[in-house]
């Protein structure tokens, strides 16, 4: 039932040409909307700059419900970060023991004083050794005396019994316990030594203990990391929900995945970000209060153990790793929960 | 431009919503469609907006098959139309102005053009100075006047109204009339359902009238 004469219809299409182009080219994804390339890249930086900063202004806007949030975020980010700091830390204090493992020779019974010393000589030219030193047998017996709490018995000895003694500090470069071995193994070779002890029983439970703890930290920073995923995608199918009228919106005016996205990921970025600086933070305070007993505790032990707290770049890549996180967890949540806002 | 061939639509819970719908909307026509309560027209514009996809026949909109559209291309569809809703389905948060200029901004104009572009359309519909307002501070008809300048502000090639003037008196639901009228003119092809019968018979239009999911008049 068209009432319309059909060359009315014409006579229109003619007088209004500019109202828009009879083409396709509006459908085509990757064609201009409107002016220049030029203009297109200042609409799409205005759009990232302007996601970028409503979603900051998001979070302030709601600043009990962000603060919750980024509190869970950053004390579990800081207890990764923190185990991981507790680690380097251990690390470098098996390092120092390890320089200063050392092979104990053992001299036999009839090496003579003078003989000794010679032997002392050759082994301080050996290249693979830093330090030596020759305990004598009347030092070790005064060493035995003081340390062991026997005095008076050993006092009372007619002879002294003990060996003696060239302690060897090997080189510095030698942690590998095979290069130790080889190096123990030369010693014991020479004549005048009954026995080259290498001390390594502890080292190597020393090592295992902190391969273990090396694993457990991975383990449960895993966790802490799949908990920090979690945390932010559940904030952000939160926000998705209470913004999901825009969303349908957007999408019923022609708003492509990516453009309804942008804003969220924009969101899981500020929080990832602001926790991991938080995280830092809280890390570094704890540190602070650790340093005074650490560093009595080593001082009785006659130690120069100095707590590493996070370098500059580690800094970085803690909050680049937290602002990452963020970003994916509202990925995850968003390639989900879109598909399913329809609009209805 | 429009063309709907054999469209049939049913719903799980109710049964068959649209029975075997066919009609073709020529480039630059305005058309009313009717029907008591529950005939369908809501349902007939979801498939156009491909909100409801059909079970069976075809829709083509301007040469594109809607009934075939990649899930990816459906954005890219629905800037080619605007919708004009009856509850007006405006951002409550935000300006008029920024209401208006979503489209635009979803299509990637920079912010001059936008600007320069919602200025203009905001004359168009009479809201000139109002654009720094919150819809809620409005009435209902300078409301659905924000709608039709968010859905025609792109200039899509068709303009889509579901019970445009539902909760206008008449002289404003006149005047809304009018305003898609001097659309029409300019070109556009536009689609207005609605079951105000007084404003339709005096408009002489073309009528595509529907019951219970079928076309009894096109
Ligand atoms: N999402 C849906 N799921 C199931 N049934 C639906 C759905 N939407 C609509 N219907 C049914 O389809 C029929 C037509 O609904 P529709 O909204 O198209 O009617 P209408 O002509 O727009 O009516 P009105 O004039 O009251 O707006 C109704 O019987 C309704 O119950
Ligand atoms: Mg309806």
């Amino acid at each position: 039932m068209n009432k319309k004469p059909s060359n009315r219809r014409q006579t229109r299409e003619v007088d209004a040409p500019k109202y828009h182009k009879p083409t396709k080219a509006d459908v085509r994804p990757n064609r201009a909307a409107g002016g220049g390339f030029a203009d297109k890249l200042n609409a799409y930086r205005d759009l990232h700059a302007h996601a970028l900063f409503s979603s900051l202004g998001r979070l302030v806007a709601e600043p009990f419900s962000s603060l919750m949030t980024i509190a869970v975020l950053a004390i579990t980010i800081s207890l990764a970060s923190g185990f991981y700091l507790l680690l380097v830390n251990c690390q470098q204090l098996t390092n120092h023991l390890e320089a200063s493992t050392q092979i104990s020779l053992f001299l036999k019974e009839e090496v003579s004083d003078i003989r000794a010393a010679k032997l002392l000589e050759t082994i301080k030219n050996n290249p693979k050794v830093q330090q030596a030193t020759l305990i004598s047998k009347d030092r070790g017996l005064e060493e035995f005396k003081t340390y062991s709490g026997f005095g008076a018995a050993v006092s009372s000895l007619k002879s002294n019994p003990l060996p003696i003694v060239i302690e060897v500090l090997p080189k510095n470069s030698l942690t590998n316990k095979d290069e130790l071995e080889i190096l123990q193994h030369e010693f014991q070779q020479n004549e005048g030594v009954e026995l080259a002890q290498l001390d390594m029983q502890w080292l190597e439970r020393l090592q295992s203990i902190m391969a273990l703890a090396g694993c457990a930290t991975a383990l449960l920073n895993t966790m802490l990391i799949a908990a920090v995923l979690f945390i932010t995608a559940n904030t952000i199918r939160l926000e998705l929900h209470s913004r999901r009228e825009e969303v349908i919106i957007a999408k019923l005016v022609g708003a492509t995945h990516a453009f309804i996205r942008r804003p969220f990921l924009y969101t899981g970025a500020w929080i990832g970000f602001i926790s991991g600086v938080a995280a830092w933070f809280i890390v570094t305070v704890m540190m602070l209060v650790l340093r005074v007993p650490v560093e009595s505790l080593s001082k009785l032990y006659g130690g120069n153990f100095h707590l590493l707290f996070f370098s500059f770049a580690q800094t970085l890549q803690l909050i680049a790793i937290a602002t990452t996180l963020g970003v994916i967890g509202a990925w995850a949540v968003l390639m989900y929960q879109l598909q399913r806002t329809k609009p209805e | 431009m429009l063309k709907f061939e054999n469209v049939s639509k049913r719903y799980q819970e109710t049964g068959e919503v649209l029975r075997d719908v066919s009609f073709h909307l020529r480039r630059g026509e305005l058309a009313f469609l009717t029907g008591h309560s529950g005939a369908g027209k809501s349902t007939l514009l979801k498939l156009i907006a491909v909100m409801e996809r059909c079970n069976k026949g075809q829709i083509f909109l301007d040469g594109e098959n809607l009934s075939h559209a990649r899930e990816k291309h459906i954005p890219y569809l629905r800037r080619k139309m605007g919708f004009i809703y009856q509850d007006y389905k405006l951002l409550q948060d935000r300006t008029v102005f920024d209401n208006v200029a979503l489209p635009l901004v979803i299509a990637g104009y920079g912010h001059q053009e936008v600007a320069r572009k919602v200025r203009a359309v905001l004359d168009k519909v009479g809201l000139t100075g109002k654009e720094k307002k919150f819809p809620r501070a409005l009435s209902g008809g300078e409301q659905q006047r924000v709608g039709i300048a968010r859905a025609v502000v792109n200039k899509p090639p068709m303009i889509i109204a579901d019970e445009p003037t539902g909760n206008l008196d008449p002289d404003l639901s006149a005047e809304i009339m009018r305003l898609f009228e001097s659309y029409q003119q300019m070109g556009v092809t536009v689609l207005i359902a609605s079951h105000d019968i007084s404003l339709i018979s005096r408009m002489n239009h073309r009528l595509l009238k529907l019951d219970h999911g079928q076309l009894v008049v096109s």
